[in-house]
């Protein structure tokens, strides 16, 4: 008699799963990176083809890296927040993706520059080793140079509370070295 | 005015549902004769009302009516007239009703062809499919209606994803929907035999065409969703293991066990159990396929947009519709089991392999599209299974099956001699074995072990199939063929054609990517390609660039052909449209891909040996199946039942 | 299944003056590696699509990296394990064989053996019953 429970007993299995399943988000793959020393790099900067800019210099304090375009129409929906979150003393390193430096140049120009730097990344294989996949994309770089977060499409308030801030916390909760002085949009 | 007459047909048709859901069976439990007589006009009043539904839909489609907000989704007065109307089911709401319309048809068709059976059990029947009605529509009416209005009305719709403007989308869906929603007919049989605590040769007589019936569209609809995806989707491929697609090659694989476990319940009343939950499996299977699609819960490009609201409500009427007859599969099978002996070397023996080594397939396959869930649930982070591993692992439990299905389908009842049997076999199997070792080296020069086996084994189910009937034909010996065993000869050379189609595409395909000027000649696969030009093209949906290639071998034009990269005005979606040129032999595939400067243009050129064969031999398959339906018994039974018979009132036994 | 590239040399060599960057190799072998492994390997953004079948840029990019790994002389392991990681396992089409899969690579193998006992257990209770007689159909 047991074994024609067996049936029914797969069915219960898979069925909870499936039921697990609605809660997930299989589309949401959260980066290869986290937790690993954030991928070396150096590129010009976008200002100053001369100048370079790269984990080297972002290295040693909490920070931002956004990857970023102009042909990117959502990353125009977060540049007004970037450019609050930097006038609140967060730290943002642009990584400007397969661009066309004067098209960007005049962006920043036009609509405010919140990155202390740009990398101008002309190919993107900087980006491939950062695992990006499509422009807006936000990660969050611990002082020791580790990947703590990465925020797919445009980074909001509510992300930036939710998702970024707790995090920031964490670290910085220990010393405050490294830890970017934020006025007051943390505390909203 | 129209659509909210659609709405209230629907709540009429749930209305029906619930009754025909009920009433029956409660009849049938408590042998009141006017409740269970209620199943069929229920079941007809059912479908006069999806219908009308469907057909509200449809208008609302043909007359641009964009304050429906389903069709403002799905359509674009630009949309060619024919589309719009296959728009209907080019999106969730609207394929939930052309589910519920599939149904309604088979329940009617159901209910007509009831009479030679028990009322009794009859109105089972019939108070399932009720059941599985019920819950659908309420499931459409609550979570998915098509008829909701958008207001204000916007002056154009968003147009028809462009993937589906094509006239695959006229054939595939609705093949395929027929086929997987018609498995609810042997589960309501199923169930119905459950209930009825009873289940014997008639009832597998009963159920088997209805089975065979559905069987025949699901084959023929994937068919036609793997080729339809071949020439639209731009790159060659015929089959990706997508999890949309395994849902419905899962209720196949059931489904053809199912077929097989049924020729042995009617001839020898055993494998009862093994039929009935190969029943409920199948349909089961059916359902989580909706889920999937709809849920959200797995990624796929087939994929309706996910809502795990929908999915929730689904994965309930799943726990309905599998849990309670999987429970009451529990209870009751131990008392269907019944005696029947037989040897090793016997007909049961094989079908009794089918059986298991079909389920080993369908288990592989769920198995594999489950695991990402399965690992992201259990929090290890997301994985992939694709391809690489269904295409080994498949072969696992298939080829054993392959060539015991040569073997098997030359055995008989209860008992045989072995040595007859393999002696029989030893030339079909000895000029398989040659050929297909030689074949391969003799075009290509060169077999992995691999493709030489499948091409043996492809080339033995082949020789297999074809024994009897040229015995029969060529030779003049032995009794003339039933329509039943010529079915089961055309289906089983159906197998070994598919079997020869995807060994040879998969170990021969030419394919390489090129770019050229206009005026230069390249080579791919023995052809020599010319780029004649390429030129701006521009219609009322969309626009683009197309390529115009000569195709030439040994110097004598073959075809010309033009491959498109077209943008669709609405959506502003690219999309490649290939060119093909097919002979029985090979195909010659050409997608234009982008422009890479200097006047030039990069393609993607592909020849590929046999790959008709795949698409051929399932068509063999279902032909094989439609001549299993018209056996003379079957056609007995239905001149039968036209003729009332009191005696089939009293017991359903033999 | 899987795509072998039947190449002979004679056949396949393009006489085009460019070949597309993406799938140029001196090599024949090479070609035939890039083929299969651009199957192998998801498009980190797409609805289940290869790198191979995907039309998306970072598809496009990565098909590049692809080229560029083989034609410096990695191994096809190498190149899988700079793609898993920078974006995970879940560019992966055929899934590494850790722990945590061996119950997917395994589990074909142990339903084929238990399939067997199942048929062995029932063949053995109906080899003993009567085989009744031949009917009619």
């Amino acid at each position: 008699m047991w074994r024609y429970l067996i049936p029914l007993a797969i069915f219960l299995i898979v069925g909870a799963f499936l039921y697990r399943g609605l809660r997930l988000h299989p589309n949401e793959v959260p980066s290869a990176l986290i937790g690993k020393q954030m991928p070396e790099f150096a590129l010009p900067t976008l200002s100053d083809a001369e100048a370079k800019v790269g984990s080297r210099d972002i290295a040693g304090k909490i920070a931002l890296v956004n990857v970023w375009a102009t042909w990117c129409i959502e990353c125009r929906h977060e540049h007004g927040f970037l450019i609050t979150l930097s006038k609140s003393g967060m730290p943002i390193y642009g990584l400007n993706l397969k661009d066309d430096r004067p098209a960007a140049l005049g962006w920043l120009a036009t609509l405010g520059n919140p990155y202390v730097a740009s990398a101008f990344d002309e190919d993107g294989t900087v980006a491939l080793d950062w695992g990006v996949t499509a422009a807006p994309e936000t990660f969050l770089i611990g002082r020791d140079g580790k990947v703590l977060y990465k925020h797919i499409s445009p980074l909001t308030a509510q992300v930036w509370q939710r998702d970024f801030l707790p995090l920031i916390q964490a670290q910085c909760r220990e010393s405050e070295a490294g830890c970017p002085r934020l006025t007051a949009l943390a505390a909203r | 005015m129209i659509p909210e007459i659609g709405q209230f047909s629907l709540v009429l048709a749930l209305c029906l549902a619930l009754v025909q859901a009920t009433l029956p069976l409660a009849g049938a439990a408590t042998g009141r004769a006017d409740w269970m007589a209620l199943a069929r006009p229920a079941a007809a009043g059912q479908f006069v009302f999806i219908v009308i539904a469907f057909a509200t839909l449809e208008y609302a489609f043909l007359n641009d009516d964009f304050s429906v907000l389903f069709v403002a989704q799905h359509s674009n007065s630009a949309l060619p007239g024919f589309y719009k109307f296959t728009a209907a089911w080019g999106g969730h709401e609207g394929s939930m009703l052309f589910w519920i319309t599939v149904l309604a048809i088979w329940t009617l068709a159901v209910a007509a062809g009831s009479r030679s059976q028990p009322e009794e059990f009859a109105s089972r029947v019939l108070g399932v499919l009720g059941i599985v009605s019920a819950g659908i529509i309420a499931f459409a009416l609550f979570t998915s209606n098509p008829f909701i209005r958008l207001a204000p009305t916007p002056a154009d719709g968003n147009d028809l994803n462009p993937l589906l403007q094509d006239p695959g989308m006229i054939f595939h869906p609705p093949t395929l929907y027929v086929g997987y929603v018609g498995m609810a007919v042997p589960f309501a049989f199923a169930v119905a035999a459950l209930l009825t605590g009873r289940l014997d040769k008639n009832w597998a007589k009963w159920t088997r065409p209805w089975t065979v019936g559905a069987w025949i569209f699901l084959t023929c609809g994937i068919t036609l969703g793997s080729w339809w995806s071949y020439y639209e989707l731009g790159w060659g491929g015929w089959w990706f293991w997508d999890p949309v697609e395994n849902s419905s090659f899962m209720p196949w694989l059931l489904a053809t066990a199912l077929l097989h476990s049924l020729a042995v319940t009617e001839r020898r009343g055993i494998f009862k159990s093994w039929t009935v939950l190969l029943a409920i499996a199948a349909f089961s299977l059916s359902l989580l396929g909706t889920f999937l699609t709809r849920s959200g819960v797995l990624v796929s490009v087939h994929a309706f947009a996910a809502d795990p609201t929908r999915g929730l409500f689904i994965l309930g009427l799943l726990a309905a519709y599998s849990g309670v007859p999987l429970l009451l599969y529990a209870f009751r099978a131990k008392s269907l089991e019944a005696e029947g002996g037989f040897k090793l070397v016997s007909r049961e023996a094989f079908l009794l392999a089918n059986n298991i080594l079909l389920v080993i397939a369908a288990v592989t396959v769920l198995f594999g599209t489950l695991a990402p869930l399965i690992v992201d649930a259990l929090g290890y982070g997301k994985i992939s299974v694709g391809p690489p591993y269904f295409d080994v692992m498949f072969l696992l439990p298939m080829l054993p099956l392959a060539v015991l299905l040569g073997v098997g389908m030359h055995s008989i009842w209860r008992t045989m001699s072995g040595a007859s049997l393999l002696q029989r076999l030893v030339w079909p199997a000895g000029i398989a074995a040659a050929l297909g070792v030689t074949l391969p080296l003799i075009f290509y020069g060169h077999a992995s072990l691999l493709t030489s086996v499948a091409s043996v084994v492809g080339l033995w189910v082949c020789a297999a199939a074809l024994l009897d009937p040229l015995r029969k034909w060529v030779l003049r010996e032995g009794a003339p063929l039933t329509r039943a065993q010529i079915g089961m000869c055309l289906a089983h050379f159906g197998v070994g054609v598919f079997i020869l189609g995807a060994t040879y595409v998969s170990a021969y395909t030419v394919e390489t990517e090129i770019s050229a000027r206009p005026g230069e000649h390249f080579q791919v696969g023995g052809y020599d390609f010319l780029l004649r030009g390429v030129k701006p093209v521009d219609t009322a949906n969309f626009s683009g660039e197309e390529g115009e290639f000569e195709v030439r071998k040994n110097g004598r034009l073959v075809t010309v052909l033009a491959s498109q990269q077209r943008v669709y005005k609405v959506q502003q979606t690219p999309t490649t449209e290939a060119a093909i040129d097919s002979r029985i032999g090979r195909d010659v595939f050409v997608a234009l891909s982008k422009p890479v400067g200097d006047n030039a243009w990069a393609a993607r050129i592909q020849v590929k040996p046999l790959i008709r064969f795949l698409w051929l031999g399932p068509l063999l398959m279902a032909l094989g199946g439609v001549f299993a339906i018209l056996d003379r018994r079957y056609r007995l039974a239905m001149r039968e039942s036209t003729v009332p018979s009191r005696s089939a009132a009293a017991t359903g036994s033999t | 299944m899987r795509r072998f590239v039947a190449i002979f040399a004679a056949v396949l060599l393009t006489t085009a003056l460019h070949a597309a960057d993406d799938a140029s190799f001196d090599d024949p072998a090479l070609a035939q590696r890039y083929w299969g492994l651009i199957r192998e390997i998801r498009c980190p953004l797409c609805m289940n699509e290869s790198i191979a079948d995907s039309g998306a840029p970072v598809a496009a990019d990565l098909r590049r990296e692809v080229h560029r790994l083989l034609v410096e002389g990695k191994s096809d392991d190498d190149i899988k394990d700079f793609m898993s990681s920078r974006y995970g396992d879940f560019i992966l089409y055929r899934p590494r064989v850790t722990p945590l899969t061996y119950a997917l690579w395994g589990g074909p193998f142990v339903l084929l053996v238990v399939g067997s006992l199942v048929f062995w257990r029932i063949l053995r209770a109906r080899r003993d019953q009567p085989l009744g007689e031949d009917e009619p159909t």
